[in-house]
């Protein structure tokens, strides 16, 4: 399996804090990749660095081996990688749906054909399955800021998928979600991981989700990688134990 | 506006539609006047509304495009070329200074932009009255023709008010047009979170300054209406007052909706006039009406029947869900 995502030995400092330092890693296509560790430990500001909303102090991004580093989000989304926040990121007064036609809607024709052409950028039949896939449908014309916050959480995660990623970020998507919607989420994820071959990076610090999600889970602590692997060597793994699961 | 049913909208739009084309048939030069100063002054607000309402870009410079479309109409017209032309140049011209004040929205936001924005319109404002060999100065250019039109004169006020009006629908259609489609709710992304925005493809710089040079384009449209409607400019209506009484207009009327800039700018240039009769108070009724609309609704009169649908739409909702649950209960 060849590398989609190759990191090597990217830092970032903000002042004299060292918020990621030397992070090298790969994520091989269509695996989930976990990302753990304790609160403050760079993980965030490492998917920041990799998507271009942070431009890093040094190192590399490659995608598919071409180098990244330093283009801007919306050039990265164009090259099929897209990605969730930790916090709450939909657009409150527009619709279920038309959240979902905007978050595909840059990936149809050009920005001129876009004006001239159908409202819904012929998305319309996309947003509804993903409606459905996501079980939304009674939801679907109601403004997204009214939904509850385990429903705009999926919403969220459906954004990441409209597009037709090949590669997608999700930062700690169980946060928030009752359990119930939870083995929902992860069940959707695991379906588009098989069908369309999607690669997702994970972070997350619901550990039973991570454990049965990821094939491989990589565990930072102080800016820096501790220990990468397979989820029950990571347990296992002393240094893990004594850095973050133990507490 | 999406409580109403469909059928209701439309014969409500047509009357209101045949009402401005028929009603003012029987009004005096003066209430024509006033009546294209609508017009006009609701394209110029539509622009703003896009700009401020639809992709949360602040200008307080739309006053200024006015003046630049103003200008360019005043300028060619009185040298035998035609208002479409002028229009088509206004339009143009506009365009690309809005492209350009675009800009400093892409480093700064809020006051910060409002404050770059209202720098560039005292700018405008002395270019209009120090370049005295393009735009006269203070004595300002007089004598500005009115268009022909298929051999048909518009120099009496009911045709160009027929101009004005046509000129409104073909900008409100092509408003319309433009906020329904994908760059609309590009523009609304661009407003309500513009980093979620960029990590979902959208280039907001190219939106931002789209959005911007868009709306000032409208300015320079009504601008290049108001030179032969007023067939007189100088610089005094295109300072500062003119961007806030347009910002007043997106404001009250409600930013964000469409149907904000007609009534906004309805309210600016028709309640003046009903207020007349209250003589030297006329200001000080005007300055509270509007202080205790803002505060009783933030969202404009718009936003006041956008919050009384919603709130009915709750409660049929909740009725729904009452009779539902009823239904359980007599089940079980």
């Amino acid at each position: 399996m060849s590398a989609v995502l190759e990191v090597t030995d990217i830092k970032k400092n903000f002042g004299g804090i060292s918020a990621v330092d030397g992070v090298s890693f790969d994520v091989r296509e269509g695996e989930i990749l976990g990302l753990i560790g304790p609160n403050g430990c760079g993980k965030s500001t490492l998917f920041n660095c990799i998507l271009g909303q942070l431009t890093p102090s040094g190192g590399e991004v490659k995608l598919d081996g071409r180098a990244v580093t330093g283009l801007r989000p919306a050039e990265l989304n164009k090259l099929g990688v897209s990605r969730t926040f930790q916090l709450l990121q939909v657009f409150p007064k527009l619709s279920v749906r038309e959240n979902l036609i905007l978050a595909g809607q840059e990936h149809q024709g050009s920005m001129a054909s876009r004006l001239v052409g159908r409202s819904d950028a012929g998305l319309t039949d996309a947003a509804n399955q993903m409606i459905g896939f996501f079980k939304l449908d009674h939801l679907a014309a109601e403004p997204a800021g009214g939904l509850s916050y385990g429903q705009q959480k999926l919403l969220d995660a459906a954004m990441a998928f409209m597009g037709g990623p090949r590669l997608v970020l999700l930062d700690e998507p169980a946060g928030g979600v009752n359990p119930s919607m939870l083995s929902d989420l992860k069940d959707r994820l695991v379906a588009i991981n098989r069908e369309k071959n999607a690669t997702f990076v994970v972070i997350e610090h619901n550990m039973e989700f991570v454990m049965s999600l990821c094939s491989r889970v990589m565990v930072m602590a102080e800016g820096k990688v501790l220990a990468m692997g397979r989820p029950d060597e990571v347990r296992k793994n002393p240094a893990v134990i004594e850095a973050y699961l133990g507490h | 506006m999406s409580g109403f049913a469909k059928p209701l909208k439309i014969a409500l739009g047509l009357a209101v539609i045949a009402g401005l084309i028929v009603i003012p048939m029987n009004f005096n030069r003066y209430g024509l006047f006033i009546l294209s100063q609508w017009a006009v002054m609701s394209i110029a607000a539509m622009g703003l509304n896009l700009t401020l309402g639809y992709a949360g870009q602040v200008s307080l410079a739309q006053g200024a495009f006015v003046g630049i479309g103003a200008y360019a109409a005043a300028i060619m017209t009185t040298h035998g070329w035609p208002l479409p032309a002028a229009i088509v140049v206004a339009i143009a011209l506009s365009f690309a200074v809005g492209w350009v004040l675009g800009y400093p929205a892409l480093r700064v936001q809020h006051h910060y932009l409002a404050f770059v924005t209202l720098a560039f319109s005292t700018l405008a404002f002395l270019v209009f009255r120090n370049e005295s060999w393009l735009t006269g100065g203070i004595y300002g250019i007089s004598n500005i023709p009115r268009p022909h039109f298929f051999g048909i004169a518009t120099s009496k006020p009911l045709p160009f008010y027929y101009v004005c009006l046509g000129s409104l629908a073909i900008v409100s259609v092509a408003v319309w047009w433009l906020i329904r489609s994908p760059w609309g709710r590009a523009f609304m992304a661009l407003r309500e979170n513009p980093l979620r925005a960029q990590s979902l493809g959208i280039d907001t710089r190219r939106y931002t300054l789209m959005a911007f040079a868009i709306g000032s384009a409208l300015g320079g449209v009504a601008g290049a209406l108001y030179a032969p409607l007023t067939q007189y400019i100088d610089p005094v209506p295109f300072n500062l007052s003119l961007s806030l009484d347009l910002l007043m207009m997106v404001i009250v009327g409600g930013a964000g909706f469409y149907f904000g800039p007609f009534l906004g700018a309805m309210i600016a240039v028709l309640l003046p006039e009903w207020l007349r009769f209250t003589e030297g108070y006329y200001l000080m009724i005007y300055a509270v009406a509007v202080m205790g609309l803002l505060i009783w609704s933030p969202t404009g009169i718009l936003g006041i029947l956008d919050r009384y649908l919603a709130e009915r739409r709750t409660k049929a909702a909740s009725a729904l869900r009452a009779v539902a649950k009823s239904r359980l209960e007599t089940v079980q």
